[in-house]
């Protein structure tokens, strides 16, 4: 029993003056980081606590802050919800037709081309839903209402210019389509391959591989890339804020004139001409649409890491 | 008595029970086809006045999978039917993905071509109403803070990436990671808020400046930073770091020397996919940098145009004669898209070019 087999100690290796330097600036920046988002957040609560604390008479529309903000966030949250609703299917669809029905040569090509859908700006997805999509789906609204008016989300009278919460949710869709699809389209590729290709051995079609094997692997993937594209929803401005015809009410109906505004577009469409305390009761929205995003934003992140799918390397 | 045993009905047991194979595509030709007769025929009828093709697509496409379901249901079974099915809807989900894309692209090459001519990048919009103008000062706004906030972010997103991947071990590296995670979803009008909440405690209420904006955009840009860096990092193979500190290579030249020319491809396009993802922002820059219509070099005073922003004031506060103001906007528009790809294809060249040669 001679101490010779002691726990080995850690050699540490010998400090430079480099390594000093080079380590402590790497933990200055990552400090850094720290610090923003501490300053965010303290900068956006200093700034609102004038409106929190105000009159209630003084707010916009004379009822205090919370009523101000209420409509707001319903129609923030509304239409994200519609979006992620259009959004999800399809790009569940398009991540499987890229990673298990298109030809594998053409594979990565087309998940550029839908990435591509994720480079336009949002102010160009505004002029193109106004210019282009508002007017095209008008014809399509009055046949909605006509037919299924009696559906209460369909209920007229019919917008004439089409720019109503549906055709932003359209748009909405569209650009967090490449965001679901790309991470979707990930976790789809890492299906176990002999799982596939146990349930093709068995006999099962293509659809039916895809049910057993693919859609419960991923799931909780998709969970997670909606939630992520659902953030990215909520927090969307220019799109709204251009296409949108907005109204202060909380209403569900997708078709009409009157439609919730969003609490970022309002933000947009308010802040250059706001002044004194109007600027605060715009910080103070921006503080609550904070508060929604970073708490959709936190179970996705949730999900993604009670199952470590996404890492790589090491 | 004899019950007859069935005599073997098929003749190939491999191919039998199943749709020839150019079936799918000619029952699609085939549903289009009636589709197309049926408008035309409403068409003459007088009961539409114009012949509607995109309705005709759309329920041809319908019909096509109504039918082809239902054929194979009677054919081949359930299971492959709904197989079919599948097949149809997936593919019908990526056609459908690129109609946007290709409505999009088409309506700005389009209506943005009006307007794409010398005086737009030589002019700006000062003393303009009306026609003419052009957007020199949302350029040398958009360059001027895109490259302020890149300058900012792009040393502190890779020194913490460095961090992250190289030294962090405990409770520091994993609230870092956790919040860039969150960093990643400020969405971006808060970021604007954020810079305006900031400069207006140094100096007066209504503070407007381009700096602001660039400290807006580098909120959402570190994150982006951090996490490609992050990934490229992780990419490089423990080996090299241990060949590396075998020849007695401190750490930090080890970082500097091998690690990082290693991921350089990788972490240069992250950076430029960082940029591209920034330079379109408008929210922030619409409530920090503001509007203006002249040329402001200066960072730190007075409001700045970018070009986002200009786009959306030309379409938004339309003056007398406004079809020059939707030309000007669509332009300004067809150039961010050009500056977006520009930079993505660079990102894809730099990762090609620089990319660690393997032999």
């Amino acid at each position: 029993m001679t101490a010779v087999a002691k726990t080995p100690t850690a050699i540490k290796a010998k400090q430079r003056p480099g390594d000093r330097v080079f380590s402590a600036s790497t933990v200055f920046a990552g400090s850094l980081i720290l610090v923003i988002l501490a300053a965010v957040a303290l900068f956006l609560i200093a700034q609102s606590v004038p409106a929190f604390a105000a009159d209630p008479a003084d707010i916009v529309g004379g009822e205090g802050f919370w009523s101000y903000v209420a409509p707001l966030a319903f129609g923030t949250v509304w239409g994200a919800v519609i979006a992620l609703a259009i959004a999800v299917p399809l790009s569940i669809g398009i991540a499987l037709f890229i990673s298990h029905y298109a030809p594998r040569r053409l594979a990565s090509p087309l998940g550029y081309v839908i990435d591509l859908l994720a480079a336009v700006p949002s102010v160009v997805y505004g002029l193109w839903g106004i210019g282009v999509l508002a007017p095209a789906v008008v014809p399509f609204y009055l046949w909605l209402t006509e037919n299924l008016g009696w559906f209460p989300l369909f209920s007229g009278p019919v917008s004439g210019t089409g720019r109503t919460i549906l055709t932003v949710a359209v748009v909405l869709a569209v650009m967090i389509l490449p965001i679901i699809t790309a991470l979707s389209r990930e976790i789809f590729l890492q299906t176990p391959r002999l799982h596939e290709e146990a349930a093709l051995a068995l006999g099962a079609t293509r659809w039916e591989m895809i049910r057993m094997a693919v859609l419960p692997f991923g799931r909780p993937g998709i969970v997670s890339a909606s939630m992520l594209g659902l953030g990215r929803a909520l927090g969307e401005t220019m799109a709204v804020a251009i296409i949108l015809s907005p109204a202060a009410i909380v209403k569900f109906a997708l078709l009409q004139q009157q439609n919730p505004n969003t609490i970022a577009a309002n933000i947009a469409l308010s802040f250059p001409e706001s002044f004194g305390l109007g600027t605060n009761t715009l910080i103070a929205s921006g503080l609550m649409l904070f508060v929604i995003t970073l708490v959709v934003n936190s179970i996705a992140r949730y999900i993604v890491n009670r199952r470590k799918a996404f890492s790589g390397a090491n | 008595m004899a019950v007859t045993t069935g005599a073997r009905p098929f003749a190939n047991s491999l191919t039998a029970g199943r749709l020839p194979r150019g079936a799918t595509f000619g029952v699609l030709a085939a549903s289009w086809l009636v589709l197309l007769i049926v408008f035309l025929l409403l068409q003459m009828g007088g009961v539409t006045e114009n012949f509607n093709l995109v309705g005709a697509l759309v329920l041809g496409t319908v019909l096509f999978a109504v039918t082809l379901f239902a054929v194979s249901f009677a054919v081949e079974g359930s299971r492959l039917a709904k197989d079919r099915l599948a097949t149809i809807l997936v593919t019908c989900a990526f056609v459908l993905a690129l109609i946007p894309l290709v409505s999009l692209v088409f309506t700005v090459v389009t209506f943005g071509a009006a307007r794409f001519d010398p005086q737009f990048f030589s002019y700006s919009m000062r003393n303009v109403v009306g026609q003419g103008g052009g957007a020199i000062h949302a350029v040398i706004g958009t360059v001027e803070i895109t490259l302020a906030a890149a300058a900012m972010s792009v040393p502190i997103g890779m020194l913490t990436a460095i961090y992250l991947v190289e030294y962090g071990r405990g409770r520091l590296a994993q609230a870092i990671t956790f919040l860039v995670d969150v960093m990643t979803g400020i969405p971006s009008i808060v970021a604007g808020l954020f810079a305006y909440a900031l400069f207006v405690l140094f100096t007066e209420p209504g503070v407007r400046m381009g700096f602001g904006g660039a400290v807006a955009l580098s909120v959402l840009m570190i994150p982006i930073v951090v996490r490609s860096t992050e990934e490229m990092l992780k990419l490089v193979p423990n080996e090299l770091r241990e060949a590396s500190y075998a020849l007695g290579v401190p750490k930090w030249l080890t970082i500097v020397k091998v690690v990082l020319p290693t991921s350089l491809a990788g972490i240069l396009t992250g950076v430029t996919l960082a940029i591209a993802r920034v330079i379109g922002e408008t929210a922030p820059l619409l409530i920090i940098a503001g509007f203006t219509a002249s040329v402001n070099y200066n960072l730190f005073s007075d409001r700045m145009m970018t070009l986002p922003v200009f786009v959306y004031n030309q379409y938004v506060s339309q003056g007398q004669d406004a079809q020059a103001y939707i030309d000007r906007a669509w332009t300004g528009a067809l150039v961010l898209i050009l500056i977006v790809m520009l930079l993505n294809l660079i990102a894809r060249i730099v990762a090609r070019v620089f990319a660690p040669k393997s032999r």
